[in-house]
């Protein structure tokens, strides 16, 4: 088991209930779509998992470590467990995509050696050989979101976490990206993926987990079901 | 900090120098101008005290004998005017030199006072000077009751209005010099905040990928030092510049005690660039906390 949520309940101090006493597992090697309409929840349990939120109740284990009681010095540890994709990329615009790569591995402390080493080996993977010295905006948005997965993959997490990784991206480049996620899943990587885009969900036969109102409303093992 | 680690902070504080020129430049020339008044400031009163402790110590007390002691008598006196707490020193002012100073002051070259008065009317005194300026009432109060002193004189009045002047004065210039420090530090960590604010982006990104607090805040306190230090620098030249012509000017046409130690001065610069640095650490320190709270 790679991910507990035991009970988790998240009240935000202005009265908002964003999540209602949620139970899940999610395996090693698992890839989970994470569904529901906007406001359902689906950010803020990913925030949760690399605490950037914390729970008002309830456990969360990674790897059997909770990262609840984490002290506050912990935190940079557990993160680097983790690879975040976002929807706006995040990228750095006054760097190339090779310092962008680059940086997520130099803001941990690696040595210079494995970052020349690591680099080259994860742009290639992302498809994105040839276009290290390009800066983020001379590339198209599907190219950013490959140099944010990069970024993501550098540090060889056990959990590669996308919040609306396809959010900005048209349909067909939006495919081309779940094909590079699928891929990095089969590797063994675990995902956790938020979308509400059902095209993309639909024909993946992966576990679905739907939210509403703060639960969960439904967790299919092939999303058959729900959609 | 990892030993290996200090050159990557350094170049990652020196290229951020580079990038953010403009706000590099703004946060440089806020602690120069911070520095430069609070310096000013420093210099005025550093002088104001000065002039206050000469003052003060112009302060002492003249003890009148009697006409009718003998010899061994005042040489008592002595011994028990250097026996009262807080005395430094007591000078003997006979009263053949009283009256010379007294021909000298109104009697000039044109007649002889001794003529004019038959006798010397005058006493034998001696001069106390106190330790401190301030207990100068009462060591004088000491020094009535002992027999044979037939008057005691200090400036009584004009002294005591003396030390409350210059206890507001000192006191002015401590409220003042705080109250442009605090100045300092807000005008200081605002500019900084803004540089941070600037890159509060990629700060958010490195919490997320997992670099530790102090990770970052290496980077920004090598540029709060550096930058804090290159205005503590600019203000320093321009003001010792300005101080140094200052002297030579008053010194030729005043008699005002202007602090010209160069060991004293040296400290008060070396002193205004450590203030510089610190201000950029703690204008650092207080902006840049804010942001790792992710």
């Amino acid at each position: 088991m790679l991910v507990q949520f035991y009970n988790v309940s998240k009240i935000y101090p202005n009265g908002v209930k964003a999540l209602d006493d949620i139970s899940l597992k999610i395996d090693r090697g698992e890839f989970l779509f994470l569904m529901g309409p906007s406001g359902a929840g689906k950010s803020t349990l990913v925030k949760m998992l690399f605490r950037e939120e914390l729970p008002t109740r309830g456990q969360i284990f990674l790897a059997a470590r909770s990262i609840v009681r984490m002290k506050r010095g912990e935190v940079p540890k557990l993160r680097r467990n983790m690879g975040i994709i976002f929807q706006d990329f995040k990228l750095l615009e006054n760097k190339t995509v090779h310092e962008n790569v680059a940086f997520a591995m130099e803001v941990v402390g690696a040595k210079s050696r494995e970052i020349k080493e690591r680099v080259p080996e994860v742009i290639n993977l992302v498809g994105l050989k040839g276009k290290e010295k390009s800066f983020p905006g001379e590339l198209s948005g599907g190219e950013q979101q490959r140099v944010g997965i990069a970024r993501a993959l550098a540090n060889r997490p056990l959990l590669l976490i996308a919040d609306e990784p396809t959010g900005n991206l048209d349909i067909d480049t939006s495919h081309e990206i779940m094909e590079l996620l699928f891929g990095i899943n089969r590797k063994g990587t675990t995902v956790i993926m938020a979308t509400h885009a059902r095209e993309l969900v639909k024909n993946a036969g992966k576990r679905v987990v739907m939210l509403e109102n703060g639960k969960v409303a439904a967790d299919n093992p092939s999303g058959e079901a729900i959609l | 900090m990892r030993p290996g680690s200090i050159f990557y902070f350094l170049g990652q504080a020196w290229q951020s120098l580079l990038r953010n020129r403009l706000l590099s430049f703004a946060t440089v020339s806020t602690v120069a101008i911070s520095i430069l008044i609070l310096g000013f400031a420093l210099l005025l009163a550093l002088n104001a005290g000065e002039l206050m402790e000469h003052l003060e110590s112009d302060v002492e007390i003249v003890a009148y004998l009697d006409q009718d002691l003998t010899s061994s008598q005042i040489t008592d006196i002595k011994q028990e005017l250097k026996a009262i707490p807080g005395v430094q020193s007591v000078t003997f002012f006979s009263r053949d030199r009283a009256l010379e100073k007294l021909q000298g002051k109104f009697g000039g070259e044109d007649y002889d006072l001794k003529d004019t008065l038959g006798e010397n009317p005058l006493p034998h005194s001696y001069e106390v000077k106190a330790r401190d300026p301030h207990t100068v009432p009462q060591i004088a109060e000491q020094i009535e009751k002992i027999d044979g002193i037939y008057k005691v004189n200090y400036g009584q009045g004009v002294v005591e209005r003396l030390f409350k002047v210059t206890r507001w004065v000192r006191l002015i210039s401590i409220v003042f010099i705080v109250l442009l420090v605090v100045a300092a530090v807000f005008l200081i960590a605002t500019t900084i905040r803004l540089a941070i604010f600037a890159r509060r982006k990629e700060i958010y990104l490195m919490k997320l990928i997992g670099s530790t607090d102090w990770f970052i805040r290496w980077p920004f306190f090598m540029e709060g030092v550096f930058l804090g230090a290159c205005g503590g620098l600019i203000s320093i030249l321009i003001l010792a510049a300005g101080y140094g012509s200052l002297i030579k000017r008053v010194d030729t046409l005043f008699f005002l005690p202007l602090v010209t130690d160069p060991g004293i001065l040296t400290n008060v610069y070396l002193g205004l660039l450590a203030g510089g640095a610190l201000l950029g650490i703690i204008g650092t320190w207080v902006s840049l906390n804010r942001f790792l709270d992710v």
